[in-house]
């Protein structure tokens, strides 16, 4: 449907990402140059010229599989190291907390104020690096420019083609529940309560009129709720108050970040428009080329919701999480070995031999992504 | 429950079909309930007019269709409630393996010769036999001359007259097709372009045995209203400007314009000259879905803020005068309603679609 929902929803998914990771690495006592270090490359790369112009392009949204690809490169474009079952989960997480904002948003064109606020918020997550705030301001200059002449119809179609996206997906968050925005069956609440939108009026009048256009009779009528009128409007700007709470940093008022999975998630059949979707991936896993990434003297493995012992007890297919990762990236994360940690490749130095004899250098990236998706 | 009625005035010139009056007499109470749900395939997409009736009297059955994604969820009901048969349709275009799109509208388009159903989607336009068996016909959206900029794609399905079938396309024009009584020989007849943004949703009325001035409207994302006269070549009657905010829902109904908003207003308008008869603050968020039961006048509204409303209309051609009173509201808690239909003319009962829900809810008066 809408061909220019990328931007916003890398904007949107890769902020809840940047929320937890930023959370987790406090929560482990992550020194603080290693997580400066993750944030500003992550930040850096998800807000760099050729990733973004490579969104801006309108085409259809990705699939999960796709999307779920690329936010992996997307984390590991820093030092930090994410195993398969850690990454499954910060999908769901992410995707649960986006599909929970663009639900309640409003009116449609609160999307973007959703997205400002998630800008917002990871520039004060890079702010000691000006290099890395210039690009978040170029990019945001950007969005500003190509999304503030879109009509509410187009806000509500590029909307709808995320709730689509969304669709079916239930996962329970025990932070949502806590909060009770979420309800035990995986629901999110929609109260028929508060303020009503902005541009919008409180429901309860009928006025009728004659043919000069006089109001001649108004009558009210019960309307269901108790709705308020609405508050100021959040600032569309580069800088201001975004007024809505939507997209704001939930995990830093002490909400832990575990998750508790009780349904099975099925991302619907392969698509069968795979091939074209993957050149799509090629063009914009290129232009997270190399030299966009760190060359690392070390990385770090991070543990996000788990203990060690249970992590690797998913890798190794012995625990119910296993079965519910859906993608198998396995061979993703043998082939990010090559540009990581000496500590990893110590461990994986067998995966990386078999990879480099896997490469054909002639190959264009669409085979090479094909060829992996094909082993997964 | 008193303040149901507060703003309802029967006198003797606003006679209301049986069932309505006897509710008047009993003790002041609730006006529908709900009534056992119809479990689909699938959930419901969040799109607007996301369901379809279509009431077979001589089968004693009805049809209900739901869009999900790429997917069409169609149900067959018996009436006594026994009985329920599910199809999926895919949108496709024929003979082309692995194209799917996704499809934005389906809708029935009864015609006095036949009942077809038509889907609408980003690839293009298909035609149904009304259950849904063969597809008797297809045609491909040009998608070489639309900016690249823009999505493209149908919405806004109606049958017009004896043999019309107008459909809406994204970049504003209305696609009219011209049905023969049977067989597969639907053509193109005329393309109207008046509209310049996407086409929301399309209606009309008097179809077959009626004459009447205007008999189809269509609306856009602009909230923009266009009023026709159906024939060989359509005729512009009137258009209606919109406020810059989207009519995502249309009906129309002796000579009265019906229009639903992203503003949550119903507004209701003279189709030929364009007066506003009357404005309702009817919804706290965006409508996704009207409709009339043509006996009874009775309106149905739907919208994002999860309630369902039943109101009552009274056209008064003497006076040229409208009058809508408020009867019934409905919760589907915790969900985003996109499909709201009457399932028969006398707006007896009702049914209703929402997002992420993989049912159909139904309820009937009491």
């Amino acid at each position: 449907m809408s061909v220019k929902t990328l931007p916003l929803v890398f904007i949107n998914l890769g902020g809840e990402m940047l929320y937890i990771l930023d959370q987790r690495l406090r929560a482990t006592s992550t020194s603080e140059d290693n997580s400066e270090k993750v944030m500003n490359d992550i930040v850096g790369t998800l807000f760099s010229k050729t990733f973004m112009d490579e969104l801006l392009k309108p085409q259809q949204l990705y699939s999960h599989r796709t999307l779920k690809t690329v936010l992996t490169r997307l984390a590991h474009a820093s030092i930090m190291r994410l195993n398969p079952a850690s990454m499954d989960r910060l999908y769901e997480l992410t995707i649960m907390a986006f599909k929970y904002q663009v639900f309640r948003c409003p009116r449609p064109k609160d999307l973007l104020l959703i997205s400002y606020s998630h800008i917002d918020t990871i520039r004060e997550l890079v702010k000691d690096t000006s290099v890395v705030v210039n690009q978040v301001d170029e990019t945001h200059r950007k969005i500003i420019e190509v999304y503030s002449s879109l009509s509410e119809g187009e806000f509500q179609l590029l909307r709808q083609t995320l709730l689509i996206f969304f669709q079916d997906m239930h996962v329970r968050v025990s932070l949502f529940l806590k909060n009770q925005i979420q309800n035990p069956d995986g629901r999110f609440a929609l109260p028929t309560s508060g303020p009503v939108p902005h541009g919008i009026v409180v429901p309860g009048l009928i006025r009728v009129f004659d043919s000069k256009g006089r109001e001649v009779r108004r009558s009210e009528f019960p309307a269901g709720g108790s709705y308020s009128s609405p508050v100021r409007e959040g600032s569309f700007e580069l800088h201001g108050d975004r007024v809505i709470s939507l997209g704001m940093n939930m995990y830093v008022l002490g909400g832990t970040v575990h998750s508790m999975f009780s349904l099975q998630q099925t991302y619907g059949t392969p698509n069968p428009l795979a091939k074209e979707e993957l050149n799509l991936l090629a063009c914009l896993i290129g232009s997270l080329k190399a030299e966009n990434m760190p060359r690392a003297e070390y990385g770090f493995r991070i543990n996000l919701f788990t203990t060690d012992q249970e992590e690797e007890e998913e890798a190794d297919g012995t625990s119910d999480g296993a079965e519910e990762s859906m993608f198998g990236v396995i061979n993703i994360q043998a082939m990010q070995d090559e540009q990581s940690a000496a500590e990893l490749a110590r461990i994986t130095g067998q995966f990386a031999e078999e990879e480099e004899q896997h490469e054909n250098p002639s190959g264009n990236k669409g085979d090479d992504l094909l060829a992996m998706m094909d082993d997964l | 429950m008193v303040m149901i009625f507060s703003s309802l005035r029967l006198t003797a010139d606003h006679p209301l079909p049986f069932q309505q009056t006897a509710v008047f007499e009993r003790e002041l109470c609730k006006m529908y309930h709900k009534e056992k749900s119809i479990q689909i395939k699938n959930s419901a997409s969040a799109l607007y007019n996301n369901l379809s009736v279509l009431r077979i009297a001589p089968r004693r059955l009805t049809y209900f269709t739901v869009v999900h994604a790429n997917v069409v969820n169609m149900v067959s009901a018996s009436w006594d409630g026994l009985n329920y048969s599910h199809r999926q349709l895919q949108s496709k275009e024929p003979n082309v393996a692995t194209s799917t799109s996704l499809i934005m509208q389906v809708a029935f388009c009864v015609l006095p010769s036949r009942d077809l159903l038509v889907v609408t989607s980003q690839k293009g336009i298909q035609i149904y036999e009304s259950d849904g068996s063969i597809m008797v016909y297809w045609h491909a959206l040009d998608t070489s001359d639309a900016p690249t900029a823009q999505a493209v794609f149908a919405r806004g399905i109606s049958a017009v007259w004896d043999n019309y079938i107008c459909v809406g396309v994204s970049s504003g024009a209305i696609l009219v097709f011209d049905v023969p009584s049977k067989g597969s020989n639907i053509t193109l007849s005329e393309v109207l372009e008046e509209h310049k943004e996407p086409i929301t949703d399309i209606a009309s009325e008097c179809s077959g045995s009626q004459e009447c001035i205007a008999d189809l409207v269509s609306a856009d994302d602009g909230g923009n209203l266009c009023v026709w006269k159906s024939g060989k070549e359509f005729q512009l009657l009137n258009k209606i400007p919109g406020f810059d905010m989207s009519c995502s829902s249309v009906k129309l109904w002796k000579g009265i314009v019906v229009a639903g908003y992203g503003t949550g207003q119903i507004h209701l308008f003279e189709a030929v000259t364009g007066i506003l008869h009357a404005e309702v603050n009817a919804h706290a968020r965006w409508i996704y879905s009207l409709d009339i039961a043509p006996f009874s006048g009775l309106l149905l509204s739907a919208a994002e803020d999860s309630l369902v409303r039943v109101w009552h209309l009274t056209v008064t051609p003497e006076t040229n005068s409208v009058e809508v009173a408020h009867l019934h509201n409905e919760c589907v808690t915790d969900t985003q309603i996109c499909g709201a239909k009457f399932c028969d003319g006398d707006g007896y009962a009702f049914a209703v679609t929402g997002y992420d829900l993989s049912e159909i809810i139904r309820y009937t008066q009491l």
